[in-house]
């Protein structure tokens, strides 16, 4: 804790005369940088470049699921079973499919968009954003980063070894008893929960760090009301990763021990109950979604602000629908539980509460548009992935509203729709934020500018990717095709051959961005400190690009 | 346990076959995979057939009019298999909801096609509307100067307002279509649904408490030799199966759902149903469905490795004709009183959302207990139901 103490010594002398410049440059070796950091930028970049590396991952498997799904019958199973295991067991095969769309979900939530969303641009930019020089624990900073790795390892480790019918967690992200429990034999399972117990640490860890950074460390003058509305959709997000995460942490310890020390918190034939574990996953797993879309709401703020040369509109009210979205996603769980055989009144009650949450969300739409509205826009690349979140936001959005409601939601409930709709409030939605981001903030990140031309194939290569492989799953949904199928009737066949095309299309558009990050970071134009003119009035563009090692050593006053 | 399916024979060589295509041409597998699904859509030439024949298993399964392999275990009388009608009943690769056949799910289908559909899609094309706008006239080239203006509270309350009725205008029907699916009439008849991995069992407490075990039909040459294999007359592939549940039409059915191992989920898409089946708990539900014919669903929550092949096959049939049923499993009717007060009441069509589907109560399936084998293709939907069929087609599309 002498980091923070010595960071404290900066608060409180704030109006001596700076340190030699030298100092606020001064960098340390290698390992020591990369391995041992304390610096709240470089545990960002840390954070980007595991998400990126996950991000990969979990992108292929979605590849390999869109390719055993481009026809009907099981094609690719069989083979990759015994590529990976050796084994030509048809049941094996099977397996795997399991074990790949549950890879998919665990590694995209909690490996991929949530370490770039919090960890990554929460890290790079919170701090600066208020005048912080640092975050105000970043010996736990560091910790929050590297509990991921061995996570990440675990959960892949667990796809080697035996979950039951063949090998790795064949349990979908949801975990959910008996199947995670009686159903899945051999260490995969408990591997996938230690996996979960570490991040889940990680992310309590961070979200400890950001609260106690954003109430304690901004400069003077940034008061609450003040502070860059990403600032706030992180500061909502982190009370939520506190709220939620020991909820599922406890569930999970219970999965554990009814699996290895014969409890049965979740086993109907010792006294328990399958439905508890539900309700224990969804409170936190409701939670969930808020924390993987808010970070997005406060980039997209950004952008769009940056963009218009303009102010965003009704700042008050932006900020506290984050808060109400945070506060209701709080109440509403069971809106993803609605066919466990649920008493009336139980179904009325979560069927309004679900759509009270339209109201804020519709809050923070209308004003994005008004805060263009009189401006003075202009289309570059982050521009452009924040109208697609906009619009494909709003369109997951009002199938949401569908689902909500429980005599509705009877018929969707687990078909492709709900796979339809919440890939289009993540994939199209969170995702989007996550480049609107990227694009934002590259030129600021890495001192060199984004490849606009490349940058612009991307979004619009990528926006009719995900549109022509999401949207049919709707299509797919209505006629009753159910989720989590490795095979399905032949029906299916021509909405499923058009959402692989459609994959097909979004990987192309990925090339572009590997593509454009690689050529950008060797010879891109060098940033200047604000590269996108009068409309970029938060405190990382006073700054250099990229940001001295130490800023605000000095800290900046706001009025 | 006996009957679980052994496992889904895969042919490597057929599927590495597949993956070349795939990667080689995705346009060439689009086609071809849209061939595969011509089969079912071309089914309506051939007149939805019953095959009564309980002839020897047959060796060409791809046989026109599918001539069903019945094992007939007993020596009782085997009833014809009822073969599905397409579009109805049968996922068909359409854009928007299945035919319903039930009061509860045509209520449903109504309210999202009428209500929700054009609300959501209004919404969408409103703010697509406005994206554009702001995009077109608030281009830099357009406004170069931007305005300052951050705060409109009268803009702020009607957007906050607005929501709210439009919310309020989908919560009240919302809620009473729960109110309605969760206020069942007295039953007719009880079922319970057990789900095991990976096949349902169906016991008939109210009839002798007899039980089937319904596993799903292979496809010719995916099975050992000697076991049934599935026909067009069965159902498509992956929904036939060699047990259906079988319940008289115009019958209010309870259905108890529990499960014997992990979770699955009791789904019929036709009748607006899904249940999950969660051991150690005893789950209700209900449905009356209007229209005899067989409909399909699939299990839907995640079970293990054969999910996928778990799937939900209900006939409904003509009062007499579940009798001969019961019988031929050995059950019996509870106290020898048909179970359908209501089947002779063919009700005139009053939903407007209804469209038509399923005109009830007229079957040809009565003469089927009198006059066994006499006829060999039986039509269980009436004409005018499959010409209203195409009607609320075209209106689903134009919504969609």
């Amino acid at each position: 804790m002498t980091d923070s103490t010595a960071r404290a010594s900066h608060f409180i002398a704030h109006d001596e005369a700076a340190h030699d410049a030298h100092d606020a440059d001064h960098k340390p070796g290698f390992f020591v940088r990369w391995f041992m950091s304390t610096n709240h930028k470089d545990i960002g970049t840390l954070y980007l470049i595991f998400a990126i590396v996950a991000g990969i991952i979990g992108g292929a498997i979605s590849g390999l699921m869109r390719a055993e799904l481009a026809a009907p019958g099981v094609q690719f199973l069989g083979t990759w079973t015994q590529m990976m295991s050796g084994s030509t067991n048809p049941d094996e095969a099977l397996h795997l499919w399991n074990v790949l769309i549950t890879a998919h979900g665990l590694i995209m939530v909690f490996f991929m968009v949530m370490p770039a969303m919090i960890g990554g641009f929460g890290n790079w930019f919170v701090p600066i954003m208020i005048g912080a020089p640092d975050m105000a624990f970043p010996r736990m900073n560091n910790i929050s980063f590297w509990l991921l790795i061995p996570a990440f390892t675990l959960m892949l480790g667990s796809t080697l070894v035996p979950g039951g019918t063949g090998n790795g967690a064949g349990t979908g992200w949801t975990v959910y008893a008996p199947l995670s429990t009686s159903g899945s034999a051999g260490p995969a399972v408990d591997m996938a929960i230690l996996s979960l117990h570490l991040a889940g640490a990680s992310s309590i860890l961070g979200a400890i760090n950001f609260i106690t950074t954003i109430f304690n460390m901004r400069a003077p003058g940034m008061t609450l009301h003040k502070m860059p509305l990403f600032v706030w959709s992180i500061l909502v997000t982190a009370f939520l990763l506190l709220l939620a995460l020991p909820v599922l942490a406890g569930a999970i310890t219970m999965l554990l021990t009814d699996r290895n020390f014969g409890t049965t918190f979740f086993d109907a034939s010792g006294g328990g109950d399958p439905i508890l574990y539900q309700h224990l996953f969804w409170f936190f797993g409701h939670p969930e979604v808020y924390i993987m879309i808010l970070p997005g709401f406060g980039m997209v703020s950004q952008v769009i602000a940056t963009f218009s040369r303009k102010p965003i509109f009704g700042y008050l009210g932006m900020a506290y629908a984050m808060v109400a979205i945070g506060v209701v996603g709080f109440i509403v769980w069971a809106h993803h539980m609605f066919t466990i055989g649920m008493d009336v009144n139980t179904k009325m009650y979560f069927t309004a509460a679900t759509m009270v949450i339209a109201v804020p969300t519709g809050v923070k739409i209308f004003s994005w548009i008004a805060t263009m509205w009189g401006g003075s826009l202009s289309f570059q690349t982050p521009m452009l992935w924040a109208l697609g979140f906009i619009f494909m936001f709003t369109v997951g959005g009002v199938t949401g509203v569908v689902l909500a409601n429980g005599g509705i939601d009877n018929y969707m409930h687990d078909t492709y729709y709900v796979v339809a709709h919440f890939h289009y409030v993540l994939s199209l939605g969170a995702v989007f934020g996550l480049f609107a981001g990227w694009y934002y903030w590259f030129g600021k990140m890495w001192g060199r500018q984004y490849n606009e031309l490349l940058g612009q194939l991307h979004f619009w290569v990528f926006f009719i990717g995900v549109n022509i492989l999401f949207f049919p799953m709707h299509f797919l949904g209505l006629d009753g095709m159910p989720r989590r199928i490795n095979d399905y009737p032949d029906a299916f066949a021509y909405w499923n051959n058009v959402a692989t095309v459609g994959y097909g299309i979004m990987a192309l558009g990925m090339l572009f961005f590997f593509v454009n990050v690689v050529w950008s970071l060797m010879a891109g134009k060098k940033a200047p400190d604000n590269q996108w003119g009068e409309g970029a009035t938060t405190l990382e563009w006073t700054l250099s690009s990229p940001p001295p090692y130490h800023q605000f050593e000095t800290l900046p006053k706001i009025d | 346990m006996e009957a679980l399916p052994d496992g889904v024979t895969m042919t490597f060589l057929k599927s590495l076959l597949l993956a070349l295509t795939l990667i080689g041409a995705p346009a060439l597998s689009a086609a071809q995979s849209i061939e595969g699904a011509a089969p079912p859509a071309a089914a309506p030439a051939a007149p939805p057939g019953i095959e009564p024949l309980p002839g020897p298993p047959s060796v060409d399964g791809s046989a026109a009019q599918g001539a069903a392999a019945n094992p007939a275990p007993s020596a009782a009388p085997a009833l014809p298999v009822i073969a599905p009608t397409p579009g109805i009943g049968v996922p068909d690769g359409r854009m928007g909801l299945q035919e319903q056949v039930t009061d509860v799910g045509r209520d449903a289908a109504y309210f999202h096609d009428i209500w929700l559909i054009p609300i959501i899609t209004a919404i969408s094309l409103f703010v697509l509307a406005l994206l554009l706008w702001v995009i077109v006239r608030y281009r830099r080239s357009a406004n170069p100067v931007p305005s300052r203006t951050s705060h409109n509270t009268t803009i702020e309350v009607i957007w906050t307002v607005l929501p709210v009725a439009i919310l309020v205008a989908i919560a009240f029907p919302s809620l009473g279509l729960l109110a309605r699916q969760y206020a069942p009439p007295k039953a007719d008849i009880t079922v319970k649904v057990i789900g095991n991995q990976w096949y349902w069992t169906y016991q008939y407490p109210d009839h002798g408490g007899f039980e089937l075990v319904s596993n799903m039909l292979k496809e010719p040459g995916d099975a050992p030799a000697g076991q049934r294999t599935r026909t067009d007359a069965d159902g498509p592939r992956l929904l036939a199966v060699d047990e259906r549940m079988v319940v008289p039409v115009n019958a209010v059915v309870k259905v108890i759902v529990t499960s014997a191992d992990v979770l699955h989920a009791f789904a019929m898409p036709a009748f607006w149903q899904k249940m999950d089946a969660v051991p150690g708990r005893l789950n209700e539900t209900w449905f009356k469905a209007e229209r005899p014919g067989v409909y399909f669903g699939q299990c839907s929550e995640l079970c293990g490795a054969r999910h996928a092949y778990m799937p939900i096959a209900i006939e409904v049939v003509s009062p007499t004709r579940f009798a001969a049923w019961v019988a031929a499993k050995g059950g019996s009717m509870p106290g020898g009183a048909p179970a359908a007060p209501d089947s002779t009441a063919a009700s005139p069509i009053t939903n407007p959302g209804a469209a038509g589907v399923g005109q009830p109560g007229v079957t040809a399936g009565d003469d089927l207990q009198t006059n066994p084998g006499a006829s060999n293709v039986i039509d269980v939907v009436e004409t005018p139901a499959v010409s209203s069929q195409g009607a609320t087609n075209s209106r689903r599309g134009g919504t969609n």
